[in-house]
Order: C-alpha cells, then structure tokens, then sequence
C-alpha cells in the first residue's frame, strides 16, 4: 500500500505564489512604479511655488522634506491603496479561474488551507512591498528635494526632523491596517466571484463607497465604525498630545474587518467546488452570506463606540473648534514671532482664547460646515491691550478645517516671511487644523 | 503475491446536485496499461479523471489507487500526476520555470530534477526559455506531461492529451506514453480521438451518461459490436461487387469503383478469403470508421436510447 502524498509545506507554497506574482508584469510595473514615482512627483511638487493646499500638509512641501510623506500618504488612502489591493489580493484567487489552473495547483498542493494561507501571505507581502515603497520613495523624494526640518503639526506645534520621521514612519505603519482590511476584502472578492471582474473590483468598490460616507454628515459613531476611517485618522498623530482615541479605534474597526472577510474568504474557499472547470463564483447566497457578516460587523462597531465613547453627533461642537483653533493659533503665532525675529512669546503667556459662532443664529453651532466665524484673542507680556483675529473656517465631516485669517492683516494676511529656508507666506494666514470628533476631556 | 491494480473503482456515485455524473461505476485498470476513456460529452469522463487525480472524492462506492483506498478530496497516494481540461501552466513564466516552480513546490532541487530531460523528452528543448503566453495549444500540452512526467508517477493521468497536436507531436508523445508503460507506468487518458486510442491503448472503458457500457480490450469490443462499414477498392470494382453480393451476411451499401459494404467481421473476413479465390487484388479494406468508433456510437446510441 502507498501512504496518501503529504502536502505542500506553506513555505513552499508561499514562494511559488510569489514567483508567479512577480512573474506578471503589471505586479512588476506596480513595485516600479511605487518605488520610483512618489519620490520624483513629492520632488518635482516640492519645488513648485503653487503648493497642492487643498492637500493635508500639502501647504508645507516646500519648507520641509517630511509634509511629502503624509501627501502622499493622503493620496494613498483615498486612490491608491484601494486600486493596489484590488490588483494584488483582489486577483491572487481569481488568476487561477482565468488561467484554469486551480486542479493543476490542487493536485500539486494537496491541500486547501495551506493553498489559501501561501496565497493570503503572498499578496500581503506584495501589498506591503508596495506600501513601503510609495513611503520610503515620498519620504526621499521629500528629504532629497527640500531636506529634513521641522514639521508643523496640525495643532501648529512644530515637530524636530527626528520627531517628524517617527511620526510619519508611524502614521504610515497606521495605515497598514485599512489597507488589510481591503486586502482581505479583496481575497474575499477573489474567491466568491472566480473569474468575474467584480472579484477585482471589489476593494477599489467598498473603498470609494466608504469614502463616499466619510464625506456624508454621519454621526461619529458609524464614521469611526468604517475600516476606511483609519485612512484618516493618522491625521491625530500630528497634535500634542496625540488624538489616538478615533486611530486606535480605526485600527481596531480595521483589523477586525481584515480578520472577519479573511475568515469569510476561507470558508467559501473550503466550500468551493473544483471539480467544476465552468465555475464562476459560488451565487449569490454566498456573495450575501459573505456581505452579510461584515454588515453585521459595522453594526456591532457601531453599538460599542456609541456606547462607549458616547458620540452620536458630528463630533465637530463649537467648544471643541474653540480649543483647536486657539492651540493652533498660540503654536503658530510663536512661530510667526521667531520668523519676524521678535522676542519668544510662549502660549501660557499668550492666552489665546477662540470664540466662533455658525452661520450666525439660523443654525446650530455645531457640524461641519464653510460657515464657521471665529474672533481670536490673545495677550502679549507687558501689553494692557488683547490681540484679536478673525478666521474663516470651513470644517469637513472628518473633523478637518482650513482656518483662513480674514484680518486683522498684519496679524493673519498674506506676506512673505524670510525663513532660513527661503520666504514663506505668513503661517498665521492660512493653516489646517484637526478637531478631534470623539468627546474630549478638559486639559488640566 | 499479486500486484494490486493501479486504480480499483467500485459502485463509484458522484452528483452534482440533481445531475448524476458517474452513476454506480466499477473499474479496473491493470498496472503497467494504457487505458482509454471514452463516451459523449457529459458521460463523466471528467468527472471520473478528477477522482484518480483526488481532486473530488465519490459520494459512494470506494476507490483504490495504487494500493491506497482513498476517501478524501486531495488524498491520491504519491505517484499519480496528471492533468484534466487542459495543463494548468502560468503564461507569464517560461516553460522552464513553469517545470523549476513545480520542482521547488515538490522541495527538489531544480537540477536534480530532470527539467532537461523531460523538456527533451517531450521535444520543447528549443522552447524552453520562451514564455508558455507563447505557446500553441499542442506545445502547451506536450510541457503539461514534461511537468506530470516530473513527478515519475505510478499512475498517469491525461485529459485529451493529443488536443492541438500536429502528426509529429502526437508521434512524440505517443512514444513517450507507450515507453511509460513499458517501464511499468499506468496510463489512464480520455481522448475524442479513437485513432489515437487504438493506437495506444490495450484496453478501453466506454462511459455514457456516468454508466460503463463497455470495459475490455480492444479486440473483445470489435467481436462485441454490431455491423461494420468497409471500403474495399480493388483490381475489378464490377467483378468484387458480384463477389460481395453473392458472400453471405454482407451487404453492399453502395459504390460503383468503391464499394462500401456492411456486415459483421466473420463475414468480412470471408469477403477477402472469395476475393483472392476470384484473382481479384484488393487495394484497400478499411473501415469507413474505426471499430472503436463505431462501437462507440452503437453503444452509447443505446444508453442514450435507453434513457
């Protein structure tokens, strides 16, 4: 009697998944690409006198080497990383349907589990390869065309090159996560349509759905709920003191997506029927019993963070847009005052204080919104008189605003200010700001 | 003690939901055989491969190959390889590297594998380096059997193997086949061909409709069948037509330079036995279609018509 062949070790699995991964040449187009593009366009950009403002940190990408990460990293989250993941994990299963390969890979890999698992790990591995190289390219690119300096933080406090780097190593690190749970959304498209290009689509798909949510005003509750929140809320790690509450909470809503559609993934894997050359994806009681589960998942995310945290409102409340916009505003005022070579002010002795009203009486003061009006006000040492500055703010559902400085102009209109590294326009004139959406405790 | 047989299939059931793709099957094919599948689209044939290869297991009834009962999917004993609906080979890599990943998946050194060798023996030396995207139909499965051949099995397992191969190739791999089986390799393969079946293969299993309707060697099926058609060509068409008129249990169906004529093989073989007697040369005898092809289409006419 012969004993039944044992199977294919997962490690050798995995190399031959990687072989065949790197064998196609878009794969090798797409490790190129993002090893090679973001460094020459966050150079080429960093350059330019017109800076992409609109951009988080994109105002600030010709005064430091390190805002070209985190533009990138912002491009990534919403374009790129979907569109990666719906290429590498969304095709890992789907490639053997097309090329009627899966009793050839069977009968030489013997098993189902170690097949799914060898897949999973290398189009995981390619994803990362690809991550790491649109962020080590942005970052030299960055460092290369305009050099390592001190990051303005969204909060306006200035973050040492040193300081900067481990931030923008970790905010990248962050975004990891998301981009699993598309990956594992992708496997899971992968293998419950077969050859169907919807398998392919399918992350890029969930991706622009769920950013097309962050855009909608959502209570806070189902925003944070949605893995593709984590995309956004690296934003927190550029305050003092960080705001990791909502990027704890989108790593933990994006892992627990990654984990649940990899499970999902498995199971229609293990129930699929090989014998079948014709095969294209296993219904659509299977799709629904695959969508089902992760439906229920938001569900569940939601009942703990609205139960936890409490935040069923936009999250954006004006003593909340108060307290950012005078932190911001004392940080970059001191800065100001350093650039005009004038003597140091500190923020205690500043005092700043932000009162902001919306859209005057007709609506509440609360939400995002282009109509926010603040007066700010501050003190100087040896000064009887209070400073005050108005800003226009325009706050986006995330929590995100450009305060625009609407005079008094010597304090927050435009003018070029000289830099050690060149002029730059005022950074009391235009900054961005971060309001963070989960209910904050007073700072002793 | 006697060698067991390469595959042992017995009161084998396999459904696909309501459809019955291989209904209560028994097969034995002996060690050292090339055995021929054959019956319509849809008689299971597939289905039937898929099980030897282990990629399904059978809702009923129990199977043994070599040696080894098997009652799970991706359970075949070590030895079989093979391919159904066509090899399964990656485009984007060479031929070469297509045999060198399989080689690394089996944990053997690409070296001491043979890739040469089997690249050589199915005549794709010359291809070797070029991408499968490249290949025609007939290259693609002349480097599917260099890959089965890869893993030296016990027990071959082929999927219409001489699909898109021209007269050269199909010569090539028949040789490869039948010098397999000299050296004691079981090759069971499924083929629309029945030239190349009978040129192959010492017995044949004729499925229809997931039910065997014929297992035995060649021979044995051309005294089971019905009435054959043959074309005789001789010195004097006029005088072989009075011949064969005249010879009993055969009929003329028709021709006036050709005859083609219709009946069981004794009487054919008395046919030729009048002809010489009568001094006339016979040019040509040979069956408007082939045995296997006509039993085929007898016997699987039946179980249709039975159904």
């Amino acid at each position: 009697m012969t004993a039944p062949a044992r199977p294919v070790s997962v490690a050798r699995g995995y190399r031959f998944e990687l072989v065949k991964l790197f064998a196609q040449w878009r794969i090798r187009l797409l490790v190129l690409a993002c090893w090679i593009a973001p460094a020459l366009f966050v150079a080429a950009v960093s350059r330019q006198s017109s800076l992409p403002v609109d951009t988080l940190f994109g105002r600030w990408m010709n005064a430091t080497g390190w805002a070209g990460p985190l533009v990138m990293l912002g491009f990534a989250g919403t374009y790129a990383l979907p569109l990666l993941t719906s290429v590498v994990a969304g095709d890992v299963f789907a490639s053997e349907d097309r090329l009627g390969t899966w009793r050839h890979l069977l009968v030489a890999v013997r098993s189902y589990r170690r097949i799914f698992v060898a897949k999973a790990l290398a189009s995981l591995s390619v994803i990362l390869v690809l991550v790491a190289g649109m962020a080590v390219s942005s970052a030299a690119g960055g460092i290369l065309a305009v050099g390592s300096r001190p990051l303005v933080g969204l909060d306006g406090h200035l973050l040492a090159p040193a300081d900067a780097a481990g931030q923008v190593l970790l905010a990248w690190v962050c975004v990891l996560a998301p981009t699993l749970a598309l990956a594992a959304i992708g496997l899971l498209g992968s293998v419950a349509w077969g050859r169907s290009p919807m398998g392919l689509l399918l992350p890029a798909v969930v991706a622009l759905a769920m950013a097309l949510a962050q855009m909608l005003p959502l209570p806070v509750a189902i925003r944070l709920a949605l893995p593709s929140y984590a995309f956004i809320s690296w934003n927190g790690l550029f305050t003092s003191p960080a705001q990791l509450g909502p990027l704890l909470i989108g790593i933990g809503v994006s892992l627990g997506w990654a984990v649940t559609a990899t499970a999902l993934a498995y199971l229609l894997f293990l129930r699929r029927d090989f014998t079948s050359s014709t095969y294209d994806g296993p219904g659509r009681r299977a799709i629904t019993a695959g969508a089902l589960p992760l439906a229920g998942l938001v569900g569940i995310a939601v009942a703990i963070i609205a139960v936890s945290t409490p935040a069923l409102g936009s999250g954006i409340t004006q003593d909340k847009v108060q307290d950012s916009l005078a932190t911001a505003f004392a940080h970059l005022y001191r800065l100001q005052t350093a650039q005009l070579n004038r003597p140091d002010v500190t923020e205690a002795q500043q005092a700043v204080t932000a009162a902001c009203t919306k859209g005057g009486d007709m609506v509440a003061t609360e939400g995002p919104g282009n109509d926010w009006r603040c007066v700010v006000s501050w003190r100087l040492p040896g000064v009887e008189a209070t400073g005050s500055a108005i800003y226009q703010l325009d706050i986006t559902t995330d929590g995100r605003y450009v305060a625009d400085g609407d005079g008094p102009k010597e304090v927050n209109g435009y003018f070029q200010v000289r830099t050690p590294q060149g002029d730059q326009p005022n950074p009391l004139w235009q900054f961005d700001g971060n309001v963070e959406l989960l209910p904050t405790h007073p700072k002793g | 003690m006697d060698t067991p047989p390469a595959v042992r299939a017995r009161g084998i059931t396999r459904c696909f939901g309501d459809v019955v793709a291989l209904d209560c099957l028994d097969l034995d094919v002996a060690t050292g055989q090339i055995h021929g599948l054959v019956g319509p689209n849809g008689a299971g044939k597939t289905t039937l491969l898929g099980l030897l290869l282990g990629l399904a297991v059978a809702d009923d009834g129990s199977l043994e190959i070599l040696g080894t009962p098997v009652g799970r999917a991706l359970a075949a004993p070590d030895g079989v390889a093979g391919f159904v609906d066509g090899p399964g080979l990656y485009p984007s890599l060479t031929a070469r590297q297509n045999l060198a990943a399989l080689v690394a998946l089996r944990g053997r050194g690409a070296r001491t594998a043979g890739i040469d060798d089997v690249l050589d023996e199915v005549g794709l030396t010359d291809v070797a380096d070029d991408r499968v995207r490249g290949f025609s139909l007939g290259m693609r499965q002349r480097l599917g059997l260099a890959a089965a051949l890869l893993a030296r099995p016990r027990l071959l397992v082929l999927d219409e193997p001489a699909n898109g191969l021209d007269p050269a190739g199909k010569k090539h791999v028949h040789g490869v086949l039948t010098r397999l089986a000299t050296q004691g390799t079981t090759v069971v393969l499924s083929s629309h061909r029945m030239d190349d079946l009978e040129a192959l293969c010492s017995e044949v299993t004729i499925l229809a409709t997931g039910r065997v309707v014929f297992s035995g060697p060649l021979s044995k099926l051309s005294t089971e069948s019905r009435e054959l058609d043959y074309r005789l060509r001789t010195s004097d068409p006029e005088a072989a037509r009075l011949v064969a008129l005249d010879t009993p249990k055969l009929r003329v169906v028709e021709g006036s330079e050709v005859l083609v004529v219709r009946a069981p093989v004794p009487a054919l073989d008395e046919l030729v036995v009048r002809l010489v007697r009568a001094d006339i040369a016979v040019r040509e005898f040979a069956p408007v279609v082939s045995p296997l092809e006509a039993a085929f289409l007898a016997l699987t006419d039946q179980q249709e018509t039975g159904r």
